[in-house]
């Protein structure tokens, strides 16, 4: 027991290190929202939708590309800009900031893109794998 | 094996371009104004050029100096081609008549030319771009609060990239070079 003990120790502190050092994936950094088809016909026949948030977070190098897709049967001004039917718009960030969008799907005619920098090596990255374990917006 | 590991080297990544990007590519919707140059101002004229197309007004306190300074300086990088062109809507007709454009915009670049209309003319364009305006009166004048992003047309006349406002010259440039090279 006494010789098990000190390995295990040394295996979760590994493990801790490899999680707050390893580079994140960054395999799909797309975070892709729809707009679904018979949206506007259900908006015309009076329901409330909320298809978009109010606010999109998006982390550099691991989710930085906002890609929005139109499903419906009428162009849509979606985020920032009119995207026709069938058609989807892509927009990388590059850089860390917020950005204020015009959005006619929303109250507020507003939409904003929270943009942040990606986690550094140690602690933020170990605590942004935690959160991923649960809601990776805990992080955000 | 070694002529692979220098092709590798050689070669470059694949250029991707840096704006927000359309997929499929429609057509920029045509239309016509009146031009800075005191010409008609059709947009489908311009096919065979790569065009950037924005929204803005010469009384714009920030957004618009910002967005034009570096279009201009875009346009220098890459060499002042006469086959890009910076076409600039106005957003406040009452006060941006073509002379007024031609002065504000030839500050930037001799080029650079704006575009205005009567406000009937002027919302339809704006509405085909998915373009939002909203006027703010203050105490003395009046703003007109505008989306900010410059598009940019392909030589076929396609919509092809948008550029949030804040999008830096070299961005612009490399852009606009992608798609002259096209």
């Amino acid at each position: 027991m006494k010789k098990i003990a000190p390995a295990i120790l040394l295996l979760a502190a590994a493990a801790v290190g490899w999680a707050a050092l390893l580079p994140l994936p960054s395999d799909s950094r797309e975070a892709l929202y729809v707009i679904p088809k018979g949206t506007w016909s259900r908006r015309m026949a009076g329901e409330n939708l909320d298809i978009l948030p109010q606010e999109l977070r998006l982390v550099l190098g691991v989710r930085d590309i906002l890609v929005l897709r139109n499903d419906d049967e009428v162009p849509q001004v979606f985020g920032p800009v009119l995207v026709m039917p069938g058609q989807s718009f892509t927009m990388p960030f590059r850089q860390a900031s917020t950005y204020q969008f015009a959005c006619s799907l929303h109250v507020s005619g507003q939409l904003s893109v929270v943009v942040r920098p990606a986690p550094a090596a140690g602690w933020e990255r170990l605590r942004f794998r935690l959160a991923g374990m649960g809601s990776r917006m805990a992080w955000l | 094996m070694v002529l692979l590991g220098v092709l590798c080297i050689a070669l470059p990544a694949a250029a991707v371009l840096r704006g927000g990007t359309f997929d499929p590519p429609r057509d920029a919707p045509d239309f016509v104004l009146r031009g800075s140059n005191g010409a008609a101002l059709r947009m489908s004229d311009h096919r065979g050029k790569v065009v950037a197309l924005g929204f803005g007004y010469t009384s714009c306190p920030d957004v618009c100096p910002t967005t034009l300074a570096d279009l201009a300086k875009a346009r220098r990088k890459l060499g002042a081609p006469a086959d890009f062109q910076v076409i600039y809507v106005t957003v406040d007709p009452e006060r941006d008549h073509a002379a007024v454009l031609r002065k504000y915009l030839g500050a930037f670049d001799a080029s650079f030319l704006g575009a205005t209309g009567n406000e009937d003319e002027l919302a339809a364009v704006r509405k085909a771009y998915g373009i939002t305006t909203s006027r703010v009166a203050s105490a003395l004048t009046y703003y007109v609060h505008h989306s900010s992003y410059v598009y940019l047309v392909d030589r076929d006349g396609k919509l092809r990239v948008m550029m949030p406002f804040g999008t830096s010259a070299d961005d612009m440039a490399h852009d606009v070079k992608m798609l002259l090279a096209r």
